[in-house]
């Protein structure tokens, strides 16, 4: 399954590509390392990394 | 001389040849009217009810020739219940001629005892929503769910997760804005929950296989109780992706699983008229008492008697108790019950006590059986 191959996994070669959320509009943005840190839709310069593909486990109570 | 001879009178002489009889009957006599209604009522004062406490001992009135132990037929006799309210999930109804005991057992059995499915396990593959995991985890395994307990097993900790003993259900939602400038999936609500009969669709992450459909299993589709239960609002662009594994359990282990949002009792209120108030005083007490209480006469010749009305807490909003204390005495019946069960929704109310009882019953039967393994010559000196 993607995203669950562990930290072992090798570095992919060639420019990566990373999605980001805009903090303001909410668009996924895809940067490259060097890139304008600027939501493309609306300007906004805060941009979010997404949350980790793995799944996560929790226990339903408190 | 008169009281002792009366004394005498009092107890039986056993009769020849019943020696077995006399051994386990203390006597046929009735109690004085003094402490045959501190046996049965509750008397409520200003400050303290008195005679709170019930009889556990059979020999506590042996020395009066009155036998107070537990038997069948009497019990029988007496026992009655009614319902008095069915509306939905709620029940309301009257138990008379049981002990506080077993009225509070049962009560304990229905919180604690009585099992439902409850969300346990959550597999989040996304959340991007301000909810934490934790607290959204939380809010998912309180939700009731609408299916019977009694299709599944329970599932110990080291039992790998089957169609015989986990549901499945699935939340994948994303916030989006509409063309026409509203939003979509703002809020998630628990009808969001979509269950998955198959089992996991991410089995290599929750190591639950099931073996074949549920739809066999469960004759309808599971789904939460009420579909209108808010778990998370989202913004534009976040979303919420999991899977809930329910499993069967007990409100002893977690209130999620407890089958009742409450279930409580309480005693049946009586008025009793010690002595009859005349002109002002039985105005005032009208007055005071509205609907339990009704005026008969005006003026000096003025009475009062005790009216059909539900008395439970008219004595309370009186103001000056101390004043009509002599007129009037509210007590309460310590065998009637007045029984109410809110149920959650997995179970039907009549339903859920009719399971405590079996357990009860169940119970019973064990500590029984536990006697009987004890050696009978044990208890001979």
């Amino acid at each position: 399954m993607q995203g669950t191959a562990g930290y072992g996994a090798p570095a992919p070669t060639g420019p990566v590509q990373v999605a980001y959320i805009c903090g303001d509009c909410g668009a996924e943005n895809t940067l490259k390392p060097g890139d304008v840190i600027r939501c493309r839709e609306c300007g906004y310069r805060i941009l979010y990394k997404k949350r980790t593909k793995r799944v996560v486990q929790y226990e339903a109570r408190w | 001389m008169a009281r002792t001879k009366k004394k005498q009178q009092a107890v039986p002489a056993p009769a020849p040849g019943s020696r077995d009889e006399a051994a386990t009957s203390y006597g046929t006599q009735q109690l004085p009217d003094a402490l045959e209604l501190a046996r049965t009522r509750v008397l409520c004062g200003p400050d303290v009810n008195i005679h709170t406490t019930s009889t556990i001992a059979a020999s506590q009135w042996a020395s009066l020739g009155v036998d107070a132990a537990f038997d069948l037929e009497k019990f029988k006799k007496g026992f009655q219940v009614d319902i008095t309210r069915y509306e939905g999930y709620d029940m309301e109804f009257e138990m008379k001629g049981v002990s506080c005991a077993l009225a509070n057992s049962l009560r304990r059995i229905m919180i604690s005892e009585a099992p439902t499915m409850a969300i346990e396990h959550v597999y989040i593959v996304n959340n991007t929503s301000v909810i934490q995991d934790e607290v959204l985890s939380h809010r998912l395994g309180l939700i009731p769910l609408k299916v019977d307990p009694r299709l599944f097993q329970y599932k110990a900790k080291e039992d790998a997760p089957s169609e015989q003993n986990t549901i499945v259900l699935k939340l994948k939602v994303e916030c989006r804005r509409l063309p026409n400038s509203g939003m979509e999936n703002d809020k998630v609500y628990s009808r969001d929950l979509q269950w998955l009969p198959e089992g996991s669709e991410m089995p290599d992450e929750t190591s639950c296989r099931f073996a074949s459909s549920q739809a066999a299993l469960v004759p309808e589709d599971v789904r939460p109780v009420h579909d209108d239960i808010l778990i998370a609002k989202l913004r534009p662009g976040q979303a919420i992706e999991l899977e809930c594994h329910c499993i069967k359990g007990v409100g002893d282990d977690h209130a999620k699983w407890s089958p009742v949002a409450t279930t409580w009792y309480r005693l049946m209120p009586e008025v009793v008229l010690l002595q009859q108030p005349r002109g002002k005083i039985a105005e005032e007490l009208v007055e005071q008492l509205p609907g339990l209480l009704q005026l008969l006469g005006s003026g000096d010749h003025a009475t009062v008697v005790v009216g059909d009305a539900p008395c439970s807490l008219c004595w309370g909003a009186c103001v000056d108790k101390e004043r009509y204390m002599p007129y009037l005495q509210l007590r309460k019946i310590k065998d009637h019950f007045i029984f109410t069960i809110e149920s959650t929704g997995a179970w039907r109310p009549h339903e859920l006590f009719k399971y405590a009882v079996q357990l009860m019953v169940s119970k019973c039967d064990k500590v029984l059986e536990g006697l009987q393994a004890f050696p009978a010559r044990s208890f001979k000196t």
